[in-house]
């Protein structure tokens, strides 16, 4: 089998993708020329970074605050700037993502970072006329607050979801955290709340210490491949269990077509990457796409789609594994101080 | 007008002519066409001189050119005024009048610039009103056109140029009626082209150059007719009909006064009173200046005419008179003179000065002058306004008369903190009224001199007349305080009229309010029967989100109470201004302003007076203390302080413009709401606090447990930890009444608490809970002793941080990024400090009245400080050096002279000391003791020595070395003075120059300079500068023997004080280039140390010293800071000056972004290489200073500078 000669071509969102590889939201996204390299690279897609509902409101906090600080203090300098006009984030969020959307010839999916029912709706309308195909909807919160139940929080989060899917012209799609207590009945309330795809999973940064200076650092880590364990395992249960219009996508440490091709095996539609290309450059892509072409060529696949779902919980050989059963057999796979995993 | 009718439009930063040119930029930036449908090419340039060649270089072209400017900027343009007049090229200059500084600065108004030019050609055209200032502002382009003579518009600044006024706008159709096309046709086709050569601007000899000089002379015969032609076509399309010269009153008036500006207003209600008590007088309103309209001023007087008083806003000292009186003087006896002369007797003129820099004048004023004129003998040369005790010049004036108000006005004044929104709330306010009722509206704006935690006065007047009052209200309808702390400082309610409203923002509960009340207050409320109002507006803006911004909702309050508006339409205006105002930057701060707006009402609380709590006691809670004050201090500072200047006499002021230093130290401002407190038990001892505070009100002192004996309770102290110096103690402390809560100190704190990290061991807290404690620690902390300088060394944070600060507690703004740089050099070297200060911020709160932070130590000494001009500043420091030098070998010959007399041991001590370190400036001070002492044996007169030894006496001190340090912002040093900086690093003089480089000119309200970076946004750049940096220090380099360093005090404050210590000792020039971030960087100033550590970390601001080495194989380039190890745009995206081109601008910010990176990364690639650059400082082996002993002038090392003719023996 030729490598070229395999279908690549994938079905996310109702959108017909080249490819299964999504450019996640990160810098190079964000950026035309860099988009312009992904596409040319080979995406199937990108997502643009999240619009956040914090940076929206804390920008215009801190532009008023520092346009106000010095004004009408003194008569030599009734204030210090000349009038600051234009584009809020939000618009300048719009205007680049109509940017991106002519500069490239793959679908273009925004992305939004929600907290609260009401704002985002709009914003999801906004999208879609500024020409989004989709929308990736994060529903990210750290529920700290002991007053609220997890059924409270679940129930605002279906809330928010079924608010935006509602409001949204385009299919959207709902990235996760993977913290919810009953992951696959929730999923499957996300699907009737209206979402057309799953994301899985939002990848939280930690935040750090610095321990000189004591203070709570927050830096970017990049992914590892080892991470690509946890949306494997989810992928594969919930494939079976969510209808087929639905589209799964994995994220977090896909770094290598072998990655894309397991996410493809547990029933992903999408594989997302971010990592690797911000390590290595846009060009990757086409790296990992090589890789992928090979291994299935090499495997005799004619097109991704034939490898889709094929080891899920339902079609793997020991499909349990995916369940609680592969605690087990991880536990005792070590072999022995020192030795690593007996793989 | 201007920006509709000039295609070219030169500009310079300066007060008050400033917002003119920001304006212009603005339009131009937005793309706003003028008449012609193009938009105007603005340009800033280095300085007004610079501005008036670029103008002068645009007419000889033949384009239509216009700038603004006032006081010393229109000096400046005197030399291209004489030439753009003498070769009849037509433009406009537009003058906000503003005093020339003379013994002091001003930037407030009067006619002592403009009457400057008076000889320079130009035509002069004054208004008087905001209204005529627009009309007659076409006139003047109109007629320059016409004429081909250039104009120069005038009005008074602030009283005209920033006053709110209802006026009725002209139209395009206006402007394109009375502008010639034909002349700009012509214009055009005398401007300069290689298609038709000339030349210009020839030498000519004594044959023709005088006839040459006549042969103008038509041209201006030409110019009362051409506008007078028009003002009469302006009349007819608008119906404002003006004169050259407008008389108002009696028609049969025999007294008649004679001025020109705003201060025809106040005359004009007099003569209407006094008219209306049957005195026959009136006015004359001058418009046309320049040429002088004789005819028409004969023509305007009545013939019943006797006398005639003519004011002006100008002091001509040594003159018979001001110009106003000499030209109408000289008018009348012509008129006399002729054939028919136009009067039976010749009235008798008299002239007086009044109103200079802004000085009040009011209807009582105006009618001192006429009753003066009333008078048997008439005073000649008056002065009205002040109280001249010392020539007995002034008339004397009742304050009581007034001019009534019309039927239906209402007169409010507000009292505000600067940062709490008031002036910008007033501004809204007019608007709303003028644009809701129809009413004319008048808003003037008071400030004090300080940058932070400054008092605002606003004054409002709405009515149904056209209000021609241009003086401040002495009748309030209505006064809101809008901070409660501001009744302690000023009788907010001095000028309440009888029965006014008070709106009071209190923070205390309603049943407690009367008794809060400072007596005074409370008196004047129950005397007056004023009707109190208060309202918790603090509370109400904390819980809409709007943190001190009260403004809104002492808007609603104001509205509900004056009922100027009906209060629906009033809060639904407000909320549509509120729209207009934030909705372009979103929804949030909309949101927390209608939620201010909705519930102030519900605040509002009418309080009864308690007359049984009014007692006759002043019981102001003032903290100030004048005790240990000299007596110019309790007699003159004190009422300044107290905002009472006005009622200081003549006598009172220093006739040469010195003043006394240490004086802020009495003002007790206490404006912080937070203060800093100390938890000794975590304290390192580093001393980064004291470093940073800009405002010297957190201070370190190191100190002999003795020095406790005496210390209030709970004192707190620690055991202070040192290697060179055990068993003392250590005490940060706050000045808390001094402070201005800016944080910089708890942001800079290292030291964390082990088990809260939060808990640092500065924190910030409440003022409420902790000032009178720590009031009773800071009055003992400053009787302990300062240790001995010599004990710890200075070259690090903690040993500079215990020296004893003689720059303290400016007023500039909260958290001034400039100000610890100037601490630190007065903690170093403050004892032999003489500093030259560019006009700039550092001027503003290093020597505003009514005190000054330069201060001196415990034996008197302190630095010297003084202010010539913006542009001058090198050149003014490097004369105080020469003169310092003069002084020097003086002192030196006459020693030589008497060194048998005073002893050869002493003498030749004195002559050979190096003071190269501070302990041997010290032993030299020692040295000079014993010499004067010895000098007093030789003073008695009859000894043959006597002269000699008095003249050594005077100059001994001169043989202590000094430092001379020349001290400005980047406008001063990279623009306007760079010229003369150039040339004064070029000296090899041992000079010191300090940089405070914000990147901008802050005291002008943050116009661009050559310091701004690419990418930022600024005045006179709204569209982002687009052009990179100045390497300033890449000047002083390039000479070789310059000591060059570029630091950043919150990025590495070792470095400060290293490159500090090492420009002080290099015995020639020294430019120290610093880091100061401003509040024109758009940031959160109590971050802003963590901002110049990004500054630092990005490479945006590398630093570096190079210190000039005669060592062959030295690299005098020592880069101070590490390579980049974040991107310059994280560092950018957090301050508004940059972020606020990606909102308006997305793609060019994206561009000049790159671009800015670049020039980052460029800029530490080539330091990177000059640091390994190999540069031998050039010495021919010539000594500084001719002198036997191979020492500078005062004993110091000599400048191994490379060589210059001064120092080339013959």
């Amino acid at each position: 089998m030729n490598p070229s000669a395999v279908d690549l071509t994938t079905s996310y969102l109702g959108l017909t993708l080249r490819s299964p590889l999504i450019a996640s939201p990160s810098p190079l996204t964000g950026d035309v020329d860099s988009a312009r390299r992904l596409a040319v690279a080979g995406v199937g897609a990108l997502v643009l970074p999240s619009l956040f509902e914090e940076e929206i409101v804390a920008e215009e906090l801190s532009l008023t605050a520092a346009l106000e600080a010095g004004a009408g203090v003194n008569p030599e300098a009734t204030n210090y700037f000349p009038p600051v006009e234009g584009a809020t984030l939000a618009d300048r969020y719009l205007a680049n993502l109509e940017r991106i959307k002519s500069a490239v010839d793959v679908p273009v999916i925004a992305s939004l970072n929600a907290t609260s029912v009401g704002a985002w709706s709009r914003y999801a309308e906004l999208v879609a006329r500024a020409g989004a195909d989709a929308v990736e909807l994060n529903v990210y919160r750290v529920a700290a607050n002991p007053q609220f139940a997890a059924a409270d929080i679940e129930t605002a989060d279906l809330e928010l979801i079924a608010d935006v899917c509602a409001k949204a012209k385009v299919p959207v799609a709902v990235k996760l955290s993977p913290y919810y207590s009953s992951m696959a009945h929730f999923v499957h309330q996300v699907i009737g709340a209206g979402a057309a795809g799953l994301v899985l999973f939002n990848r939280f940064y930690q935040p750090d210490i610095d321990l000189e200076t004591m203070d709570v650092e927050c830096r970017l880590q990049l992914s590892t491949r080892v991470e690509l364990g946890l949306p494997l395992r989810w992928i594969a249960m919930l494939r079976p269990q969510v209808p087929d219009s639905v589209s799964l996508a994995a994220t977090s440490g896909v770094h290598e077509g072998k990655d894309a091709a397991k996410a493809l095996a547990v029933g992903a539609n999408a594989v997302m990457m971010t990592s690797e290309l911000l390590r290595l450059g846009p060009e990757r892509v086409a790296g990992v796409e090589t890789e992928l072409r090979s291994w299935l060529a090499e495997h005799e696949y004619d097109s991704a789609a034939q490898l889709r779902g094929s080891v899920s919980r339902v079609t793997a050989e020991a499909g349990e594994a995916f369940e609680r059963a592969n605690y087990m057999a991880t536990l005792r796979s070590w072999v022995g101080v020192g030795a690593g995993p007996g793989r | 007008m201007a920006y509709a009718l000039s295609e070219v439009i030169s500009l310079y930063p300066i007060t008050p002519s400033s917002p003119m040119g920001e304006h212009a930029d603005d339009w131009a930036a937005a793309g706003v066409p003028n008449l012609f449908g193009e938009v105007p090419d603005i340009v800033e340039m280095q300085s007004e001189a610079g501005a008036a060649g670029a103008l002068h270089g645009a007419l000889q072209k033949g384009t239509l050119a216009t700038t603004f400017t006032a006081s010393q900027g229109l000096l400046l343009m005197v030399p291209n005024m004489f030439k753009i007049a003498g070769e009849l090229l037509p433009a406009v200059i537009h003058v906000a009048a503003r005093s020339v500084a003379t013994h002091a600065l001003s930037i407030f108004g009067d006619h002592s610039d403009v009457m400057s030019v008076r000889s320079t050609g130009w035509a002069m055209l004054s208004s008087a009103t905001v209204q005529e200032a627009q009309d007659l502002a076409l006139v003047a382009h109109a007629a320059t056109l016409t004429s081909r003579v250039p104009f120069l518009h005038f009005f008074d600044g602030f009283r005209t140029s920033h006053e709110l006024s209802s006026v009725t706008p002209l139209e395009h159709e206006d402007m394109a009626a009375l502008i010639d096309t034909r002349a700009i046709e012509e214009l055009r086709l005398r401007g300069m082209s290689p298609d038709h050569p000339d030349v210009r601007g020839t030498a000519q000899n004594p044959d023709v150059f005088f006839q040459g000089r006549e042969a103008a002379s038509p041209f201006y015969r030409e110019i009362p007719g051409i506008v007078a032609h028009a003002m009469e076509e302006l009349a007819q399309r608008t119906g404002r009909r003006y004169g050259l010269v407008e008389y108002v009153g009696a028609p049969d008036a025999d007294r008649v006064v004679v001025l020109m500006g705003s201060g025809c207003g106040a005359v004009e209600e007099t003569v209407e009173v006094l008219r209306a008590r049957g005195e026959r007088v009136g006015m004359i309103k001058i418009h046309l200046f320049r040429p002088f309209p004789s005819a028409e001023l004969i023509a305007a007087l009545p013939r019943t005419v006797k006398r005639i008083s003519v004011l002006d806003r100008t002091k001509e000292p040594g003159g018979v008179g001001e110009p106003l009186y000499l030209d109408v003087r000289a008018a009348l006896d012509e008129a006399m003179d002729a054939e028919n002369p136009p009067f039976a007797a010749a009235p008798h003129v008299v002239g007086g000065r009044y109103g200079l820099s802004s000085k009040e004048f009011t209807p009582g004023m105006a009618k001192a002058v006429f009753d003066d004129l009333a008078a048997e003998k008439p005073r000649r040369h008056f002065v009205v306004g002040v109280n001249d005790d010392v020539s007995l010049s002034s008339l004397a004036w009742d304050p009581e008369f007034t001019a009534p108000r019309p039927e239906g006005e209402l007169q409010a004044m507000f009292f505000g903190l600067g940062a709490d929104g008031t002036v910008g709330a007033n501004k809204n306010s007019a608007k709303i009224i003028s644009d809701g009722t129809g009413k004319h509206v008048q808003g003037y704006f008071v400030y004090d001199s300080k940058k932070s935690g400054s008092m605002t006065v606003s004054h409002l007047r709405f009515g149904p007349q056209p209000i021609r009052s241009t003086y401040l209200i002495t009748a309030a309808d209505f006064v809101a305080c809008h901070s409660h702390g501001l009744l302690d400082r000023v009788n907010v309610l001095e000028w309440a009229k009888p029965g006014a409203t008070f709106l009071l923002n209190s923070p205390y509960p309603v049943d407690e309010v009367w008794e809060r009340l400072p007596d005074p207050v409370r008196r004047t409320l129950v005397e007056k029967r004023v009707e109190l109002w208060v309202v918790d507006a603090q509370r109400i803006a904390a819980e809409a989100h709007m943190g001190t911004r009260i403004n809104t909702v002492m808007q609603v309050c104001f509205f509900a109470l004056s009922k100027v508006l009906p209060v629906d339409q009033a809060i639904a205006d407000i909320k549509g201004a509120v729209v207009k105002t934030y909705g372009r930057r979103g929804q949030t701060v909309v949101d927390h302003n209608i939620a201010a707006i909705d519930s102030a009402l519900a605040g509002l609380t009418r309080v009864l007076p308690v007359e049984a709590a009014v007692t006759g006691a002043d019981d102001s809670a003032s903290v100030r203390d004048f005790s240990d004050a000299s007596r110019f201090v309790r007699e003159v500072t004190s009422v300044l302080i107290a905002d009472r200047g006005e009622t200081l006499p003549v006598s009172a002021m220093p006739a040469d413009g010195r003043f006394p230093s240490g004086t802020a130290r009495y003002e007790k401002r206490a404006i912080a709401s937070e203060i800093p407190i100390w938890d000794p038990v975590i304290c390192s001892d580093c001393g980064k606090c004291a470093i940073v505070c800009p405002h010297a009100a957190i201070r370190m002192k190191v100190y002999a447990p003795e020095a406790l004996a005496e210390a209030p309770a709970e004192f707190p102290s620690k055991v202070f930890r040192s290697k060179e110096l055990t068993g003392h103690l250590l005490t940060i402390q706050v000045a808390p009444d001094d402070c201005t809560g800016c944080g910089l100190c708890v942001e800079v704190c290292p030291a964390r608490s082990k088990t809260e990290a939060r808990h640092k061991s500065l924190n910030l807290e409440p003022v409420l809970e902790h000032s009178d404690v720590e009031r009773t620690r800071w009055d003992f902390f400053q009787t302990i002793p300062e240790l001995d300088r010599s004990l710890l060394a200075h070259n690090t944070v903690k040993g500079a941080a215990v020296l004893e600060p003689l720059f303290e507690f400016s007023g500039a703004c909260a958290g001034c990024g400039e100000t610890p740089y100037l601490k630190l050099i007065s903690q170093l070297f403050g004892d032999r400090l003489l500093i030259a200060n560019a006009t700039g911020c550092s001027s503003i709160y290093g020597g505003n009245l009514p005190t000054t932070p330069w201060s001196a130590n415990r034996q008197g000494r302190g630095p010297a400080w003084a202010n010539s001009l913006f542009e001058d500043n090198a050149e003014f420091g490097l004369g105080i050096r020469i003169g310092l030098e003069a002084q020097q070998r003086a002192a030196r010959t006459l020693l030589h002279g008497l060194s048998a007399a005073v002893g050869e041991p002493l003498a030749d001590a004195i002559l050979g000391a190096t003071q190269a370190d501070e302990e041997s400036v010290f032993a030299q001070r020692e040295r000079i003791v014993s010499l004067k002492e010895r000098l007093a044996v030789l003073s008695p007169a009859g000894n043959a020595l006597a002269r000699q030894a008095a003249q050594l006496n005077v100059l001994a001190d001169s043989l202590v070395r000094k430092s001379v340090w020349i001290v400005g912002g980047d406008g001063w040093a990279y623009d306007i003075g760079f010229g003369g900086l150039d040339h004064v690093l070029a000296s090899g003089r041992d000079i010191n120059v300090l940089v405070l480089d914000t990147e901008v000119y802050s005291n002008t309200g943050g116009q661009a300079s050559k310091a701004t970076q690419r990418g930022a946004v600024a005045r006179f750049a709204a569209s982002g500068k687009g052009t990179p940096k100045k390497d300033l220090g890449a000047t002083g380099r390039a000479y070789g023997n310059v000591y060059v360093a570029q630091v950043a005090i919150g990025a590495n404050d070792v470095q400060t004080i290293k490159a500090l210590m090492e420009a002080d000792a290099w015995p020639g020039p020294s430019l120290v280039i610093a880091y100061s971030t401003c509040i024109a960087h758009g940031i959160e100033m109590s971050t802003s140390m963590t901002h110049q550590k990004d500054a630092v970390r990005s490479g945006y601001w590398p630093l570096y010293r190079f210190h000039p080495t005669v060592e062959e194989v030295g690299e005098p380039l020592t880069l101070d800071s590490r390579e980049p190890s974040i991107p310059v745009s994280e560092f950018v995206n957090s301050e508004v000056r940059f972020s606020s081109l990606a909102r308006s601008d997305p793609d060019r910010s994206r561009d000049l972004m790159k671009l800015l990176e670049r020039d980052a990364a460029e800029r530490w690639r080539y330091y990177s290489q000059l640091a390994g650059v190999h540069r031998t400082l050039v010495s021919d082996g010539v000594e500084d200073e001719p002198e036997e002993d191979g020492e500078g002038a005062d004993g110091s090392a000599p400048a191994p500078a490379v060589a210059t003719d001064r120092e080339v023996k013959p």
